[in-house]
């Protein structure tokens, strides 16, 4: 029992936050392999999807470069994060991402050629044909979390139990939408999983201007909910949490913080140059713990692999990026007035003029026929 | 005592809100409502009172204190199933919302290509005159005109408040519906509880005449009204539009009017630079011009922060001041000194 002056301290309260990680930087299983992550085809499935996400990226910074896409956000390094989502989600349930999810919406039924239509400046990259319900990407940092929040309550009035996953970067934790959603999480046991991809960078903020907090993952503690850090590197360490935290949802047990610890390899967006703030020495040993490397060498480590099972999947991956840009720049800008058309869910007779001024591009102003 | 007559009650505005509620959760059972203390406290106005012991805990929600959250969870609610009416406990505190409501529920629809959409309602009273503290009293409902996605809502008697509320429940956008607080208990009027919405689309004439068309909206409608009442013992015969639908605006109607009357005066008790006046003055300066027998007035809230209550009647404009600048629109133009 501590005495200060005249206070006394009855009782300290102690709090922990457990690290998770499975496979090392070399592809050694560290302890066990649990045998519910361990199946072979998932296993293969998840090493060919970083591998898709990994060469789409790089065509994707190409397309920008040569003036056929928008500014666009690399996923290089954080492939193993959104694979273990992607494969970790069931369907039903509703994933809210940010922008440097497109493996696990991939892997949710989005197509290349929505994703490439997204950055590449038509809304109907949104309008996913085959993932119903999920969110589209969301820019203004940190918003979608409280959307997956109103999802998880949805599940929760309708008695559904499945789960809301949703993903952020480090810098999204520093916003109140981050801090209100984990409270609102913890106070109303909602569904939900939250899933912080600690990149290190936002833009060329790094984390530790970010927040003085040893973790973010410890954060879920002032929220009344579990808090966890996981490699981020690490495709089977983020699997297995991010499935037992979508158990304990479903279970009715509440939230979960998931802090994936990972490396933005690439620059912020095609927009951004970080050799202006980033040390190379910094960059080059993350690339030591890039999450590809490790699980090639343990698929081969494990006889699962080999050059000639890479050189076709590289072959696969290539065609079908190859035909998902070719349908992407071929597909047709739309019309003027599609600005309209989706604003409300008819339109309104106030907005009339302005569709057919649109449509027809007749700017004259209706003085005297409008009565 | 016929079914009509047993439903049809005498009630404040405030009352009428709460009666829309009740009748559109028993209408739409994925509807939910939520904010801070609209549960067991019923809101601070009561306009949610007795819900919480009608429908429950799971469809009428005490929020933690976060407006930006409560906003966030309406959309995300919205966009997965439920048809969520959310509080803002005063207007003054929307702003945290301000960026859920800007960049997701007027957007979502939009952006998804209709994919998901945001049936959704955000309630918050507004502006002067009940001797609130500071921040409780401001009119920016031009703000949320201004976004384009929204329909902004404003009613100004308990019928039309029963009606719209209604039909901004009903609506699959998302609907930013403020409520005229000075007026919540000023009077009462005769609401039959049918489950009749009003159109989002139309204004509503609440007074003919043929002299002037003057465009006003909540609380304000009452000193609109009142100076129409003395200016007719003058002659001078107003048609009083209340504009309601703020955004989408319904210009025809107007228009229709100044063509007839030749002379319109705007009533807003907000702000007057940029306020919704300006666009329904531009707009009746682009469609009547030739029709225009004087200039087009505006009576409007200072471009002043809303004094402290004290002084909150000298921002809120007076009958006075109505009769005065809609007389000024019948004096020739050479005689009236403005001000520019």
């Amino acid at each position: 029992m501590k005495i200060l002056s005249d206070l006394v301290e009855k009782e300290t309260l102690n709090f922990s936050i457990a690290r998770y990680s499975i496979l090392d930087n070399k592809g050694n299983i560290m302890g066990a392999l649990p045998a519910s992550i361990s199946d072979t085809k998932l296993v293969l499935r998840a090493y060919k999807s970083m591998v898709l996400g990994r060469a789409f990226d790089k065509k994707a910074i190409a397309l920008q470069r040569t003036g056929k896409l928008g500014t666009y956000p690399s996923i290089l390094g954080q492939e193993a994060i959104s694979t273990a989502i992607g494969l970790a989600m069931g369907q039903k349930d509703i994933f809210a991402p940010y922008y440097r999810d497109l493996i696990a919406q991939y892997l949710r039924g989005v197509s290349l050629k929505e994703i490439l239509l997204y950055w590449g400046g038509n809304e109907q990259g949104s309008n996913y044909q085959n993932c119903a319900h999920d969110f589209p990407n969301c820019i203004p940092i940190a918003t979608q979390l409280s959307h997956a929040a109103g999802a998880a309550i949805s599940l929760k009035v309708k008695g559904i139990h499945q789960a809301a996953l949703v993903t952020c970067g480090d810098g999204a934790t520093s916003k109140g939408d981050f801090l209100e959603t984990l409270n609102l999480a913890g106070a109303w046991q909602l569904p939900l999983v939250m899933v912080v991809n600690n990149n290190q960078w936002a833009i060329s903020t790094p984390r530790k201007v970010q927040c003085s907090a040893e973790t973010i993952a410890q954060k879920a503690i002032g929220a009344g909910i579990e808090g966890v850090v996981v490699d981020g590197n690490d495709y089977f360490a983020v699997y297995y949490s991010v499935k037992e935290a979508l158990k304990k949802a479903y279970a009715g047990k509440g939230a979960t913080l998931i802090e994936a610890v990972t490396y933005r390899l690439g620059d912020h967006t095609t927009a951004d140059d970080a050799n202006r703030y980033r040390n190379p020495k910094e960059l080059k040993e993350a690339w030591e713990n890039e999450p590809i490397k490790r699980m090639r060498n343990y698929l081969i480590n494990n006889s699962l692999w080999d050059e000639a099972k890479e050189k076709e999947l590289l072959k696969e991956v290539t065609t079908e990026i190859k035909s998902a840009v070719a349908s992407y720049l071929s597909h047709p800008k739309q019309a003027s007035e599609a600005m309209f058309e989706f604003l409300y869910e008819e339109l309104p007779k106030s907005l009339k003029d302005q569709y057919s001024e649109a449509k027809y591009e007749n700017y004259s102003l209706k003085m005297v026929s409008t009565s | 005592m016929s079914k009509a007559h047993e439903n049809t009650l005498e009630i404040t505005l405030i009352e009428s809100i709460n009666l829309a509620l009740n009748r559109a959760m028993t209408l739409y059972p994925e509807m939910v409502i939520l904010g801070e203390d609209v549960g067991v406290n019923g809101g601070v106005f009561r306009a949610t009172e007795g819900l919480r012991e009608k429908y429950g805990l799971k469809r009428v929600m005490d929020t933690p204190l976060a407006e930006a959250l409560i906003a966030g969870v309406t959309v995300g609610m919205a966009a997965q199933g439920l048809r969520p009416v959310a509080e803002i406990q005063f207007m003054g505190f929307i702003f945290a919302a301000m960026e859920q409501i800007a960049t997701h529920a007027a957007r979502l629809r939009n952006r998804t290509r209709g994919r998901l959409s945001c049936p959704m309602v955000i309630r918050a009273p507004y502006g002067g005159g009940i001797h609130a503290p500071e921040h409780h009293s401001e009119s920016t409902e031009a703000l949320f005109a201004h976004i384009p996605g929204l329909r902004v809502v404003i009613p100004s008697s308990p019928l039309r408040a029963y009606g719209l509320m209604l039909s901004a429940i009903e609506s699959n956008d998302p609907v930013i519906f403020l409520e005229p607080k000075r007026i919540y208990r000023l009077t009462k009027s005769r609401v039959e509880d049918n489950s009749q919405s009003l159109p989002l689309d139309s204004c509503f004439i609440l007074r003919e005449g043929d002299d002037i068309t003057m465009v006003s909206w909540g609380a304000m409608i009452i000193e609109t009204l009142q100076a129409a009442k003395e200016l007719s013992q003058k002659g001078i015969e107003c048609e009083v539009i209340d504009l309601a639908t703020i955004s989408p605006i319904d210009r025809q109607t107007i228009i229709n009017s100044v063509r007839k009357t030749g002379r319109c005066c705007v009533v807003h008790e907000a702000s007057r630079n940029c306020g919704v006046g300006a666009e329904v003055v531009a707009c009746v300066s682009e469609y009547t011009f030739p029709f225009l027998k004087a200039p087009i007035s505006r009576v409007c809230g200072y471009d002043t922060v809303m004094p402290y209550f004290q002084n909150e009647q000298d921002f809120i404009p007076s009958t006075k001041k109505i009769t005065d600048t809609v007389l000024a629109s019948f004096v020739s133009q050479k005689e009236v000194s403005h001000a520019i």
